[in-house]
């Protein structure tokens, strides 16, 4: 009996190659276009070039250190925001009257243009790493706690039953039943406050000319370095993608198992 | 008498009045941690903990309010910045949704092309302003297009979820009645899926008017972003406060509009 065969189109890899296959060509096209002169090469550099001006970056412009930087800062606005938005997610779900006075607000915090309030901070910290880690912190810190929340609000009744059946007493059920089953959601928060962290750290960075990968774009710019402004976008992105999948990654391991 | 005076404790009160109570005591932690921040705020603004200005006292701040609200200027530049968020959702939303209905009709395309906009939404746009500069200009144009950028994103995810949740049934009723691409989606998709559309545009806009606020503090001579930038060049504190007040403002009343909208389509 001959055995069935996947159809290509439905294959997980197939269309993930035709997807990388078209940006390809989308360069291609490009290169095309500008080496005879169809598009202005002073705006738009060389596709070739902005892959070679990846080295360049990487060796002439310190990218690895300033990567660094932006790391580090990401990395601490992101703990604060674990260490104050956690407990206060806790206290938020003891205390119900709380909850109901100021989930909206910190909804509303959420969506919030904070990082637009740069002059500010600047103002109040200075011209320093402190101001761009406490912008991240205040844009990143509402997920975290709302997500903390809303885990803790949505323990199964279940496990509270078996909890309060062994007479589990305030501090064990916490410990023992409600904050392990809110885990997954606490990593969702956690992961949607440090993504809006690098976007905060980078964001700065680049408005205000300060610190890592934000102000390489910056400097790369102000030089009319085109192929090394192409390079720098791209070399960005690609870490901010690879550290979303990496946060994925962790949120989908530390969901329970269905 | 003891147990009398438990039972008399334990009166049933009925609902009415217990969400009345709770109201009341949700007004009071309201009213509460909205007195001890201006408390805070105010015992910041006497410590001298920061320089001189830097954290103004409410009575400064309030009075600048008024001036800023009074002054022609900031009506002029809050129009730019309108004009600005409106032109990139409408570009953001029409290629949104576009995108969001090939990605969601199709799993080949969606396979192929969605991972790319999934994970290429998170990341921070202002980093192409300069790219956007070189290709439009200085002027308003650049600050359009990296804010229809911005909401593209948002709205062409939430489309394709929103497609890939219509009812299977409608779409066959549509088929059967041989509806053409076009009538098929004014007809049945959009309708279908407005309520995921419309939190995309929510989302869109939100991201829009964030970007477009933030590309002109960074280069521009009029909106609301520029003006955040001059006032801040001149140390004008209280106004600063001010312009950021009436801007959160408006962040959260356009949010606020197109979530009634939403809720009022259900």
């Amino acid at each position: 009996m001959a055995s069935r065969k996947t159809p290509l189109v439905a294959t997980s890899w197939f269309p993930l190659t035709v997807g990388a296959l078209t940006f390809v060509a989308i360069g291609v096209i490009f290169e095309i276009l500008l080496r005879t002169d169809v598009l202005n090469r002073y705006i738009i550099p060389l596709p070739s070039e902005v892959l070679l001006a990846f080295e360049r970056i990487v060796v002439e412009e310190g990218v690895l250190t300033r990567t660094g930087v932006s790391a580090f800062e990401v990395l601490t606005a992101g703990l604060a925001c674990v260490i104050v938005g956690v407990p206060l997610g806790v206290l938020l779900y003891r205390f119900d009257i709380v909850r109901r006075a100021l989930e909206d607000w910190i909804a509303a915090l959420a969506a919030a243009p904070i990082v637009l309030a740069f002059p500010l901070f600047l103002v109040l910290f200075g011209r320093g790493s402190t101001t761009v880690i406490v912008i991240a912190f205040a844009y990143g810190l509402a997920p975290v706690v709302l997500k903390t929340l809303e885990g803790l609000i949505e323990t199964r009744r279940v496990l509270i039953n078996v909890g309060k059946s062994l007479n589990m007493s305030q501090t064990q059920m916490f410990w023992k039943i409600l904050f392990p089953s809110a885990i997954p959601s606490i990593f969702t928060g956690i992961r949607l406050s440090w993504t809006f962290c690098v976007i905060a750290v980078i964001g700065v960075e680049f408005l205000v000319n300060l610190g890592g990968l934000g102000q390489l774009i910056n400097d790369l710019a102000e030089r009319y370095d085109m192929p090394g402004t192409y390079a720098g976008i791209g070399f960005v992105i690609l870490v901010s993608v690879i550290f979303f999948i990496i946060l994925e990654w962790i949120e989908k391991w530390l969901q329970p198992a269905r | 008498m003891a147990s009398t005076g438990a039972i008399a404790m334990r009166v049933p009160v009925s609902r009415a009045v217990r969400e009345r109570r709770e109201t009341r005591n949700v007004f009071y932690v309201r009213a509460i941690v909205a007195l001890a921040i201006v408390a805070i705020w105010e015992g910041i603004s006497w410590s001298g903990l920061f320089f001189g200005d830097v954290v103004p006292s409410l009575a400064k701040i309030i009075p600048a309010l008024f001036k800023l609200l009074v002054n022609p200027a900031f009506w002029a530049n809050l129009q730019i910045t309108l004009v600005e968020a409106a032109a990139s959702l409408a570009i953001g939303a029409i290629a949104g949704i576009v995108v969001g209905i090939l990605l969601g009709s199709s799993r080949f395309f969606g396979a192929a092309f969605e991972p790319y906009v999934y994970y290429l939404s998170p990341t921070p746009r202002i980093i192409l302003f300069p790219i956007m500069i070189m290709w439009f200009g200085v002027g308003i144009a650049s600050k359009i297009a990296l804010g229809a950028l911005s909401s593209f994103f948002a709205i062409a995810l939430s489309t394709a979820a929103g497609m890939r949740q219509i009812d299977k049934v409608l779409i066959r009723v549509g088929r059967s009645f041989r509806a053409t691409p076009w009538q098929m989606a004014t007809k049945i998709y959009l309708p279908a899926m407005r309520l995921p559309v419309l939190t995309g545009i929510r989302l869109g806009l939100g991201n829009a008017l964030i970007t477009a606020l933030l590309a002109e503090t960074k280069l521009s001579n009029q909106g609301l972003g520029f003006m955040i930038m001059q006032i801040y060049t001149r140390f004008d504190m209280p106004t600063l406060y001010a312009l950021l007040i009436v801007v959160f403002f408006i962040a959260g009343a356009c949010n606020a509009v197109i979530g009634m909208i939403a809720r009022s389509t259900k």
